[in-house]
């Protein structure tokens, strides 16, 4: 059987992980210290269903694939610069803060409200595709609001693998405890699915790929709305970055065995 | 004068990063090179660090791990970015700016790997420049990665000019190279028997084409030429045994041997049977000046590369100095300081970082000196070929009208704006003639002059960055690879012609009256520039190129305490110095033109709103810094050639009426460093408060 889908990817940038993140109180809450001074990278969660999605529209001819990206079209258009060339797409902008300070059911508004405008988008061909969490912030709430908000009932968080099956249905394994999966059976669009890491690399940067993605996304940052993002929706009592632990032992001439058991026991707390 | 230093600026935020490097360098509306820029940087920090870090440049030997970053580049665009779209390219136009960032970003992490890339560009440069429209297509789509699904084996090439000695090295007009008639029938196209040793060729140890410069060797051939090799060619193609080379050693380098049969349609540019001799198009010198002219750029940059990646591993280095000892508490200026407590650390961090800033700000703005004079230089060439022009004398006969009007263009843009006559500006301006004579005589300077002082002062600035390691920097698990990048910077400051052919051609170019009637309207913007901004160095930089200016003039015309003339073509005692004064000079003005752009543009990216007063007080002091150690160099260099050719007993020259004005011009750049070290210190503080990434982006 023969399908074809309309992929909206959610996915925006996030400080590069090497730099100095260090939190401070900004005039509207908490903020990251030269937060837009800092390079940025895609989300890289956001990034896994990005490649899962032009994967899976490659191998389904008719296909589309939309990056929705709400953040500070500045910044956007310097991550294009790398992203473009990764795989082909169509960029949707909302021009609003991408901090990791957000409430999530404001930023699940926005891009459900930025979905619903994408010009001849075919609903029942719907796949919201976005990162299970994002590295910013790691609330793992927006997607599943984004689903509610579009009238989306099948939800998958999680996933590691679609498969679309010759009825057209998909088969999808999502992560759970214990390092096992949830393989769950879906009639097809539209769903929404919160990807892991999937199972495809990083493609390759290609300036080729990006030169043709970006006649499309120069227009699209050009006339990107602005987000009406209430900065008061929550508060934040404090802020803090995840202590570093490091526990150091120095031991000499222990067997590998002994360094292995030790490990194990470490491991099981 | 004032010796107060109270005001207290914006600091540098963050390390400089690709939206403030854009604006300088005048790619910020260039989409696809800033593409090329993220593609190249990927495949750099990412499997050319990692091929550092696992000591492959510990081998001569092209190994399977060297080899997959070929295939990186392809895969990443970096080797199309040379082609034309018709060819299998995806950039239109000249190629000299978007090649010099490809150099220049391999370079951050390991400059071998950008000869590798570079290399094959040189092979075909010479057909690019001066090939057949056959043999530019043929071998230009050749050199493109095969699409999915295309079936045909992908050309690499390499360029063979240098020769085993006593050929060819210095002298690119003495070849042992030979070209002879193999076979010659009638009606038909002749073979060509060549000969060809190659030393220190890059690529040759996978190269399946070569274009090799050759001298004639047979009565019925008239001239040199440059030819195209093939692998498959009748004869040996031996790529010879790898040279020993002590740095770059992720390119691949042989010295080969060639004895071949070739048809005749391979010399380069084509050829015309006169007489019964086969005439070139051109000859070998005439297509590797066309080649060098515009390669050498992209080497100056790669050392100039190395410069700028030292500074964020150097400030790590120094904060973290003192980090777990006893005597360093959180909290404390030891632990958050370390070594940056100490001024001298700081100050000659600053003297590595000016000199990087600098050489990127001229080597970028030879690039796109390039990538202007291409246009013209090929509607030159069109023009003469239409007219039947040939050959230099004829050339130079036609060219004197526009060398005249192109003096007078200079001449009138000098004068205040309102002076002007906009309608004599327009003409000069739409007459590709006065406009290709303009160019030429500044890219005849700036190219020689990047590769020049880029590579060579930066060799010297690159041991100042190592030693800033401490002991650390001459380890192999030093972050940043920075003993390497030392090392590879004295290849680079030989590779394309050492330092003595660069001062060689600027000796000859630096004294073009065009050029020369742009330096003059150059010292009036910065005196302009001065007035309305004294803390850009731009009034002492004035000074620097006031009294070059003026010592070339009394060089030019005055003798030695023996009568001897000093400014001449075998002096090179006098002529070389004030080459590499120039030099000096230019980078330091790139580097104030490039801070202004900086302040102009900066305000139309939303990204730097916040940090852009903090950059831009950076870089004025930098440009300060830079700017005074350029006019000190000068001052040295040109004393030492005006004073240093009088009579001993002359002991004191200033009382000499013809020597006056160098030491009231002399005494005025002394006075005009005023604030210079002020500027420093403001650097420093910025040094020593800007925040960087918690770890470098490639592995150690």
């Amino acid at each position: 059987m023969s399908v074809a889908f309309n992929i909206v990817v959610c996915g925006s940038l996030v400080p590069d992980p090497l730099q100095t993140l260090e939190p401070i109180q900004g005039a509207t809450g908490p903020a990251l210290k030269n937060e837009m001074m800092l390079p940025s990278v895609l989300d890289p969660w956001a990034g896994h269903s990005l490649y899962e999605a032009a994967d899976l529209a490659k191998k389904t001819p008719g296909s589309k694939v939309y990056l929705l990206s709400l953040g500070p079209k500045a910044k956007l258009q310097q991550l294009m610069m790398t992203i473009a060339q990764k795989v082909p797409f169509e960029l949707v902008c909302v021009d609003g803060s991408a901090s990791g300070f957000l409430d999530s059911g404001e930023v699940a508004a926005a891009l459900a409200g930025a979905i619903e405008k994408i010009p001849g988008l075919d609903k029942t061909k719907l796949l919201v595709f976005g990162g299970c969490s994002s590295a910013s912030r790691d609330a793992g709430t927006t997607m599943q609001m984004i689903a509610e908000r579009l009238g989306v009932t099948d939800v998958f968080l999680g996933v590691d693998e679609l498969k679309v099956q010759p009825d057209g249905s998909f088969k999808i394994l999502e992560r759970i405890e214990g390092g096992q999966y949830q393989v769950s059976a879906c009639a097809g669009a539209p769903a929404v699915l919160g990807w892991a890491t999937g199972n495809l690399p990083e493609p390759p940067n290609n300036p080729q790929v990006g030169m043709a993605n970006m006649r499309a996304i120069m227009p699209a940052l050009q006339k990107a709305q602005a987000a009406a993002l209430k900065t008061d929706a929550i508060k934040f009592a404090s802020v803090e970055l995840p202590k570093q632990q490091r526990q150091t032992r120095i031991v000499k001439d222990m067997p590998v065995e002994e360094i292995a058991k030790e490990v194990v026991a470490w491991i099981r707390g | 004068m004032s010796n107060t230093n109270v005001e207290k600026a914006a600091l540098m935020s963050t390390l400089p990063g690709d939206d403030v490097r854009q604006i300088m360098w005048r790619f910020a509306d260039r989409y696809e090179h800033q593409m090329v820029v993220q593609a190249t940087r990927s495949v750099a920090r990412g499997i050319v660090a990692r091929l550092v870090a696992d000591k492959q440049r510990h081998t001569h030997d092209w190994t399977p791990q060297k080899q997959e970053m070929l295939k990186a580049f392809d895969e990443a665009g970096v080797t199309a970015a040379f082609m034309e779209p018709d060819q299998g390219g995806y950039i239109t136009g000249p190629k000299n700016l978007v090649l010099a960032l490809v150099a220049f970003e391999l370079s951050w992490v390991d400059a071998g790997a950008a000869t590798a890339s570079l290399a094959n560009n040189l092979a075909l440069e010479p057909i690019h420049e001066k090939g057949t429209p056959e043999q530019i297509h043929h071998y230009m789509s050749g050199c493109v990665p095969p699409k999915p699904g295309e079936k045909r084996k992908m050309l690499r090439g390499s360029f063979a000019l240098t020769e085993p000695l006593p050929y060819v090295g210095v002298d690119a007009g003495m070849l042992s190279g030979k070209i002879r008639v193999a076979e010659w029938k009638d009606g038909k196209e002749p073979i060509i028997q060549v000969e060809k040793r190659g030393r220190f060729i890059t690529n040759m140890g996978y190269a399946n084409f070569v274009t090799a410069a050759v001298d004639t060797d047979d009565p019925r051939i008239k001239s040199s030429c440059m030819v195209i090799l093939e692998e498959g060619d009748q004869g040996t193609y031996d790529r010879g045994a790898p040279t020993l080379k002590l740095v770059h050693q992720l390119s691949c380098t042989h010295d080969p041997i060639f004895n071949l049969k070739m048809p005749a349609s391979r010399i380069i540019g084509g050829y015309t049977i006169k007489d019964g001799v086969i005439v070139p198009n051109y000859t070998h010198n005439e297509v590797i000046e066309a080649v060098f002219r515009r390669t050498r750029v992209t080497v100056a940059m790669m050392t100039t590369a190395k410069l700028l990646s030292a500074i964020e591993p150097v400030i790590r280095y120094q904060r973290t100095r003192y980090r777990g000892g006893d005597a360093a508490k959180p909290g404390t200026p030891r632990y958050d300081l370390g070594i940056q407590q100490k001024e001298d650390a700081q100050h000659r961090l600053l003297d590595v970082w000016a000199t990087g800033e600098a050489s990127a700000s001229l080597g970028f703005e030879a690039a796109r000196l390039f990538d202007e004079f291409d246009p013209l230089e090929k509607q030159k060439d069109a023009f003469f070929m239409k007219e039947g022009i040939k050959g230099p004398r004829a050339q130079m006969k036609v060219s004197a009208e526009p060398r005249k009007k192109a003096l007078e263009y200079i001449e009138t843009m000098g004068k205040p704006e309102a002076q002007r006559d906009a309608k004599k500006i327009a003409a000069y301006e739409s007459d590709f003639l006065v406009q290709y004579a303009v160019k030429e005589a500044l890219a005849d300077v700036f190219c020689p002059a990047c590769k020049l002082w880029n590579t060579g002062y930066g060799a010297t600035m690159m041991r100042e960055a190592v030693s800033l390691m401490g002991g650390y920097g001459i380890t192999e698990d030093c972050p940043g690879f920075l003993t390497q990048k030392w090392s590879d910077a004295q290849l680079e400051a030989t590779y394309e012609g050492p330092e003595c052919v660069q001062r060689r051609q600027m000796s000859l170019t630096m004294v073009n009256d065009l050029f020369l009637a742009q330096f003059r309207n150059w010292i009036r913007d910065l005196r302009a520039l001065d007035a309305q901004k004294p803390g850009i160095g731009a009034g002492t930089l004035a000074c620097g190129m006031e009294l070059w200016l003026w010592s070339l003039g009394y060089l030019e015309n005055a003798k030695d305490a023996n009568g001897k003339t000093l400014y001449g073509g075998q002096r090179q005692g006098v002529t070389f110095p004030m080459a590499d004064a120039l030099a000096w000079l230019l980078g330091s003005r790139q580097l104030i033109l490039d801070t202004l752009e900086l302040e102009k543009k900066g305000p139309e990216n939303p990204v730097l709103a916040e940090g852009l007063a903090g950059f831009v007080n950076f870089y004025s002091d930098l440009s300060y810094v830079q700017a005074a150690r350029a006019a000190g160099e000068v001052a040295k260099v040109c004393a030492e050639l005006v004073y240093g050719y009088q009579a001993k007993s002359a002991t004191c020259a200033v009382t000499d009426a013809a020597l006056k004005p160098f030491g009231e011009l002399r005494a005025k750049l002394d006075c005009s460093l005023a604030g210079a070290r002020l500027a420093k210190d403001r650097a420093a503080e910025a040094v020593t408060q800007v925040m960087i990434p918690e770890a470098l982006d490639y592995p150690i």
